[in-house]
């Protein structure tokens, strides 16, 4: 198991292979966000719920939810990796 | 996972925000700390930040054909402890709140109380025991990144189900439902994270040897 766990390339295909096997097999499914499902059982357990507060902005549309969401992954991954790179350019002038 | 806006009775949203706010101001007191004590190991925080930032930017298919995300509080819970996460949430579900539509204000509370308190501290008390029972780095690393991303996505299902018992099975029939979706579609999601947080373990493990020992990640002295 450890062995496995130290391997990063093993690592990343068996991520690689949780996130193509869902939309490789025949799963019914439409593959929209689990919070609207959610939002199906809220309206099913307490049908008069009327939600008391709305998004005080919201993108005007999927492109530009799509663009702040990959703004969210960069800035994130972009930090990350920064780190990563400075800390392997160290490593690498102390051999 | 995140309960979107408006989606929780007023008395709850309040409940949670005040149940999340204290926990959230000694977290940035925390935070400081680590910086002031700690210098050094700035970068890897913010890194680790950085992580959770990424990774609950990804929404994943997964085998029960809906999506969702990973959390990414992890990484951080295990290298500073659980108490440097809830201010790291905040930010994360802060930034998806105010500019995504997703979860919201008046949920915040709670939101931050699954992904910021729940999840890290299961994460943090999981990688512990493993590590304390002889448990190697990378087993604890993905069995505390998996579990606490499990953690707070059930979280979620159990403030949904207090806010909304089911009217004839109450509190746990409500739960079941929630659960079935969140917890459901979550197994495989969590194992990924797990995977990717032991990835960037095995990473740090190469590169960042001098501030995974200073963190007591790695023993003082002995080779990773």
């Amino acid at each position: 198991m450890t062995g496995i766990l130290k391997n990063n390339k093993v690592l990343m295909a068996l991520v690689a292979a949780l996130v193509i096997l869902p939309l490789a097999l025949p799963i019914a499914g439409e593959f929209g966000g689990s919070d609207d499902q959610a939002e199906g059982v809220i309206s099913e357990v307490a049908p008069g719920y009327e939600p008391w507060f709305s998004s005080i902005w919201e993108p005007p549309s999927g492109e530009i939810e799509s663009l702040l969401f990959a703004l969210q992954a960069a800035l994130g991954s972009g930090v990350l990796c920064y780190y990563i790179g400075y800390r392997r350019g160290q490593a690498r002038r102390k051999d | 996972m995140h309960i979107m806006e408006g989606f929780l009775p007023a008395a709850h949203a309040i409940g949670w925000t005040v149940a999340s706010a204290p926990i959230v101001a000694y977290s940035a007191w925390r935070v400081k700390k680590v910086v002031d004590e700690n210098p050094s190991t700035k970068l890897l925080l913010a890194s680790s930040g950085a992580f959770a930032f990424v990774l609950s930017a990804l929404k994943l298919p997964s085998v029960t054909g809906s999506c969702s995300h990973p959390t990414g509080t992890g990484l951080g819970a295990v290298l500073f402890g659980p108490w440097v996460m809830p201010v790291m949430g905040t930010i994360v579900l802060l930034f998806q709140a105010l500019l995504l539509a997703h979860g919201g204000i008046t949920t915040l509370g709670a939101n931050v109380f699954s992904m910021g308190i729940v999840g890290p501290f299961v994460s943090y008390f999981l990688y512990r025991a493993v590590r304390s029972s002889g448990g190697s780095l990378q087993l604890a690393v993905f069995l505390a990144a998996a579990f606490g991303d499990m953690a707070t996505y059930c979280t979620t299902s159990v403030q949904l189900a207090l806010a909304f018992p089911d009217p004839a099975g109450g509190v746990l029939g409500s739960a079941a439902k929630f659960l079935g979706i969140f917890a459901m579609t979550q197994v495989p999601l969590a194992i990924a994270e797990g995977l990717l947080t032991v990835i960037v373990m095995n990473i740090l493990t190469r590169y960042s040897e001098s501030e995974l020992r200073s963190l007591n990640i790695l023993d003082r002295g002995a080779r990773a």
